[in-house]
């Protein structure tokens, strides 16, 4: 669940198996409710929505366990919510999503996507999102990612954090942190303190 | 009249539940992609099992039984390094089963299998989906904090119910050691190194447990957790006030119940509940130290915490008639018996002996 904090208005997003619902920020009524095609699964694999972002001013990205990202384009009010795009960029269940909380340098994207296999990508969002960098995985899970300032810091599965240029994707700094695998990351935008 | 377990009993017992769990429908039945069962779908298919033999346990045996497992179970799920070690966990399992059969080479045949089975499935899973597996098997466990006695004995549970996350020893499989930060330039050259300390005592771990069907497990959860002698109680009394919304829970009729209860006489189907002939025969396990202290148990259980076992005939339908003699003819055992109903021995000295 998260709270998707647009200019216009805040949301209340909901993930589960089934599908993923928006409601208005006071829980009075839901927005939006988009069910999850079971048929893209192949039989005894999971099925859930996962990672919730808000980006670029009226889109809410939702990650799925097949790897592909939903682009919600949210009204200014209403109901009239609608897919704006399917990113398929991902080939293993997204694990989170992050929308850059600081300011972006020029070139460094807004959104970055992240799944069970490792794998990063990094996006610019708009009518039509553009893949800037794709990070690949190292044979671990990444299962937590924040964005700021164009860094991006992903948590993994073995423990470690690692911070990229999301420009480049080049690795700037690996910290052998926790003893387990690293469930979730946060982020204080003022001080860039993870 | 023989008021005493033999080794020769202990090894039916052990033979005819091991047989039973490792039926090959059965074994079908739990491969096949489902939901994760009810807490009363469980516990029944548990009961059947414990009775799949000539011993017998009352209700407050039983509560008492399945309390252990559980707490045992959560305690070993929760504790794996990594969420692949599941995987070992029920892999040293298996190699203890194994252990306790080993003159009796059918059986260890279909252990086998299973094994065979388990590998092929699970395998190629990804660290991913192996923790989605456990946060699914800990939402089962969630809110259960019972205290049992070897655990607060050896320090690895709290005397709140909770477990202890361990500090120190081998990190798991695939992570380093805390401590080490690496800096890079823009080129991807390292350019800084620097350290902190933790509080905690960790080691890089020597190898990597084996996932073959022979082979050093490395992980000790899910060994033997009675391979030294114990005792073993469960606590109920201070259970917290988490319980009441635990209750409540219970009591909210399911909607898929019908669903359910279809889906558990397939998987009875195979399991058979040996009704021992006459009254005196069959044995009867108490996991208590006397009959009075038993019956006081069964009557001052917390209402909360008392699990609504549903019974399953297993079903009528004609077309299953000839399916089921048959794995019921598979479950023959022969006939019970005829010795005393008197009170068993603790569950330790049986499982001790073996």
């Amino acid at each position: 669940a998260a709270w998707c904090v647009l200019p216009s208005r805040v949301l209340l997003v909901l993930t589960s198996q089934k599908g993923i619902q928006m409601y208005e920020s006071d829980g009075s009524i839901m927005v939006y409710w988009h069910a999850l095609d079971v048929g893209e699964h192949p039989p005894a694999q999971a099925v859930f929505a996962r990672g919730i972002a808000a980006a670029g001013g009226h889109f809410i990205c939702v990650g799925t366990s097949s790897g592909s990202v939903l682009v919600f384009d949210i009204p200014p009010k209403g109901t009239n919510v609608t897919v704006s795009e399917v990113l398929e960029e991902h080939r293993d269940a997204i694990t989170d999503i992050a929308s850059e909380l600081g300011q972006a340098p020029a070139g460094a994207g807004d959104v970055v996507t992240a799944d069970d296999a490792g794998t990063l990508c990094v996006w610019s969002s708009g009518e039509e999102f553009t893949l800037l960098s794709k990070i690949l995985a190292f044979g671990c899970s990444c299962s937590s990612v924040k964005l700021w300032q164009g860094i991006v810091a992903a948590g993994y599965g073995n423990g470690q954090i690692r911070l990229y240029e999301a420009a480049s994707g080049v690795l700037r700094a690996e910290v052998n942190a926790h003893a387990r695998w690293i469930y979730a990351l946060d982020l204080a935008p003022q001080t860039g303190k993870v | 009249r023989v008021d005493e377990w033999t080794d020769v009993d202990r090894k039916r017992v052990m033979n005819d539940i091991i047989t039973t769990m490792f039926n090959k429908k059965f074994m079908e039945e739990l491969f096949k992609p489902q939901e994760l069962y009810s807490k009363k779908a469980l516990r029944t298919v548990y009961d059947r099992l414990a009775h799949a033999s000539i011993m017998r346990l009352n209700q407050a045996s039983m509560d008492k039984l399945y309390d252990l497992m559980t707490m045992a179970f959560k305690y070993q799920v929760l504790l794996c390094p990594r969420p692949k070690d599941i995987l070992l966990v029920t892999f040293n399992h298996l190699d203890a089963i194994k252990d306790f059969i080993q003159d009796a080479p059918g059986i260890l045949n279909q252990v086998d299998e299973t094994f065979r089975q388990l590998i092929d499935t699970y395998c190629g899973l990804s660290a991913g989906e192996f923790q989605l597996i456990r946060q699914t098997l800990l939402v089962f466990f969630q809110d259960m904090h019972i205290r049992v006695s070897i655990f607060l004995k050896d320090k690895v549970q709290n005397s709140n119910g909770r477990f202890v996350l361990p500090i120190s020893g081998p990190v798991p499989w695939g992570t380093e050691v805390p401590g080490l930060i690496r800096m890079f330039n823009h080129n991807g050259n390292e350019v800084k190194r620097t350290e902190f300390t933790t509080d905690g005592n960790y080691v890089t771990p020597q190898r990597e447990g084996s996932f073959e069907l022979y082979g050093d497990r490395v992980l000790k959860l899910g060994t033997n957790m009675y391979s030294v002698s114990r005792p073993v109680e469960t606590h109920m009394s201070g259970s917290s006030k988490t319980l009441a919304s635990h209750a409540k829970e219970n009591r909210v009729p399911n909607l898929l119940a019908k669903e359910e209860l279809n889906f558990l006489a397939r998987l009875l189907g195979g399991l058979e509940v040996k009704k021992p002939a006459g009254s005196e025969t069959g044995f009867r396990l108490n996991l208590f130290t006397t009959d009075e202290e038993e019956e006081h148990a069964a009557l001052t259980r917390p209402e909360e915490l008392s699990y609504k076992v549903i019974n399953i005939e297993a079903t009528q339908e004609p077309g299953r008639q000839a399916e089921l003699s048959r794995i019921l003819g598979e479950l023959e055992v022969t006939e019970p018996r005829p010795a005393s109903g008197e009170k068993g021995e603790d569950l330790l000295a049986l499982m001790d002996a073996l």
